[in-house]
């Protein structure tokens, strides 16, 4: 854990994000990506037929008005996606900065925008923020999930530093490293949308803090093409995740809690 | 007195250009090449204000390769139409460029295309084109002779016969044009055709 290796010398450099510190490190960059450990997780899994993001709601009061808004998952154009994981506020300018991106790309080509084009775009605009302007980094990681006709169905993963890669399987937020190492232990290339599904929830089960799993603290998106060939994003409704939540077997309490 | 025009066949696209550079009453050259290769499967035909000419049509080829250096794939003939435009009708209503294009492309998905640009951002996305007074006469030749799915053999016929038709009756006809065309294996030089050829010089 990076946090507690940082020595009282951090101090003097931890202020302005514009400088490194002696070891060559960006504290602030740091600093934001700490603030994600503590958010709640998300999942995606690449699928030869389509993406998978699953994400854990910290926010769970009976109070909430859950019938539009979501908490984890975004949709950013009609063919890509994401989930995110940290702070909210930072992730709303983001969000919305990418579908300006994104609008703007097909203003010009009247073309759907390439997905590693659009993440590379956001992450140039993340590490902006690293570098000047005297402003701090987005306490933000993304799970984006698309399809283009380049390179088919895609999944990135993005943080803070505004360094990005593709994935086939990929974790963020709390317990972000055992999630990804359950994932490496289990994935397969030639795995079908509802595995990935399944595999998704089973993961985020056994990583997530609580002690049972309802579809109250989840969310299911996935990204797919209808059989007309169109890119679909689809929300999963809190009374199919619940049934799928039975059907894989994940709604007891998990047998160990990491 | 530029002519500019240009048409799909089966998989490939063609286009022609004149090659006279005229200043007032004054011909510059007779084998001025109009017809740019923007990138390994597309072709920009040009006509308009020669100083606008080279540098519209230069700057977007740079843009092109710029894309295709950034993202690791070429844009789609499409989307490079629809860049171009843009870039038309942004510079219109400051400091407009006077040049009109046929944009002709070959894309490995949706095969041969032509698109038609005019100075004020027209887009038009075409089996046939052309710009100019010869306008006049290869639109009519094409409109009678022209049918989709043409050979190579059947479309440089056309081309040849609206050539015809430009050098006999468009007074000052430009006497030398070029041909390009655009096929699965890439944009590339046809053929000339001169009926006057600049005169070697003399040597010392």
């Amino acid at each position: 854990n990076c946090g507690s290796a940082l020595t009282k010398m951090s101090r003097r450099y931890d202020s302005r994000t514009t400088i490194f510190s002696p070891e060559g490190r960006l504290y602030q960059v740091e600093y934001a990506m700490e603030a994600i450990g503590n958010a709640g997780s998300a999942i995606g899994i690449l699928s030869k037929d389509g993406v998978v993001l699953v994400g854990e709601k910290k926010v769970t009061s009976k109070l909430l008005q859950t019938s539009t808004s979501t908490e984890k998952m975004y949709k950013i154009d009609d063919h890509v996606a994401c989930a995110v994981a940290g702070i909210m506020s930072d992730a709303n300018i983001l969000i919305n900065t990418a579908r300006v991106q994104a609008q703007r790309y097909t203003y010009a080509y009247q073309e759907p925008m390439p997905v590693e084009q659009l993440v590379q775009s956001l992450c140039d605009t993340k590490q902006g923020y690293t570098q000047f302007g005297g402003l701090r980094p987005f306490g933000v990681s993304f799970l984006f999930a698309g399809w283009d006709k380049n390179y088919g169905f895609q999944l990135y993963m993005s943080d803070p530093s505004g360094n990005y890669s593709g994935w086939k399987a990929a974790a963020i937020g709390a317990n972000n490293q055992a999630a990804q190492s359950m994932l490496k232990q289990d994935y397969k290339d030639e795995i079908t949308r509802e595995e990935a599904v399944q595999l998704a929830l089973k993961v985020l089960s056994k990583t997530m803090d609580s002690t049972s799993l309802t579809s109250e603290k989840l969310e299911l998106a996935e990204v797919f093409l209808t059989p007309s060939g169109n890119v679909k994003y689809q929300v999963c409704s809190s009374d199919s995740l619940s049934k799928l939540l039975l059907k894989f077997g994940v709604t007891q309490p998990a047998a160990e809690t990491s | 007195m530029e002519c500019v025009f240009g048409l799909v066949g089966n998989d490939f696209a063609v286009v022609a250009a004149d090659t006279s550079a005229v200043h007032s009453i004054l011909v510059h050259k007779s084998n001025e090449d109009k017809i740019m290769i923007l990138d390994s499967h597309k072709l920009i035909a040009a006509s308009g204000e020669s100083g606008d000419r080279v540098q519209f049509t230069e700057y977007i080829q740079k843009n092109v390769a710029l894309y295709q250096f950034r993202n690791g794939i070429p844009l789609t003939t499409a989307a490079a139409a629809n860049f171009t435009r843009g870039e038309l009708a942004t510079a219109l209503r400051k400091n407009p460029y006077f040049v009109n294009i046929l944009l002709a492309g070959y894309d490995k998905e949706t095969g041969p295309s032509l698109y038609y640009i005019d100075y004020i951002a027209t887009l038009h996305k075409v089996d046939k084109g052309a710009f100019g007074y010869g306008s006049y006469f290869s639109l009519a030749m094409m409109d009678r002779h022209y049918h989709s799915g043409m050979t190579v053999e059947e479309a440089i016929d056309l081309v040849d016969k609206c050539i015809v038709e430009i050098r006999s009756r468009l007074v000052v006809a430009p006497p030398n044009f070029v041909i390009k065309i655009v096929d699965k294996d890439g944009a590339k030089e046809y053929a000339w055709r001169e009926s006057v050829k600049d005169a070697a010089v003399a040597s010392a």
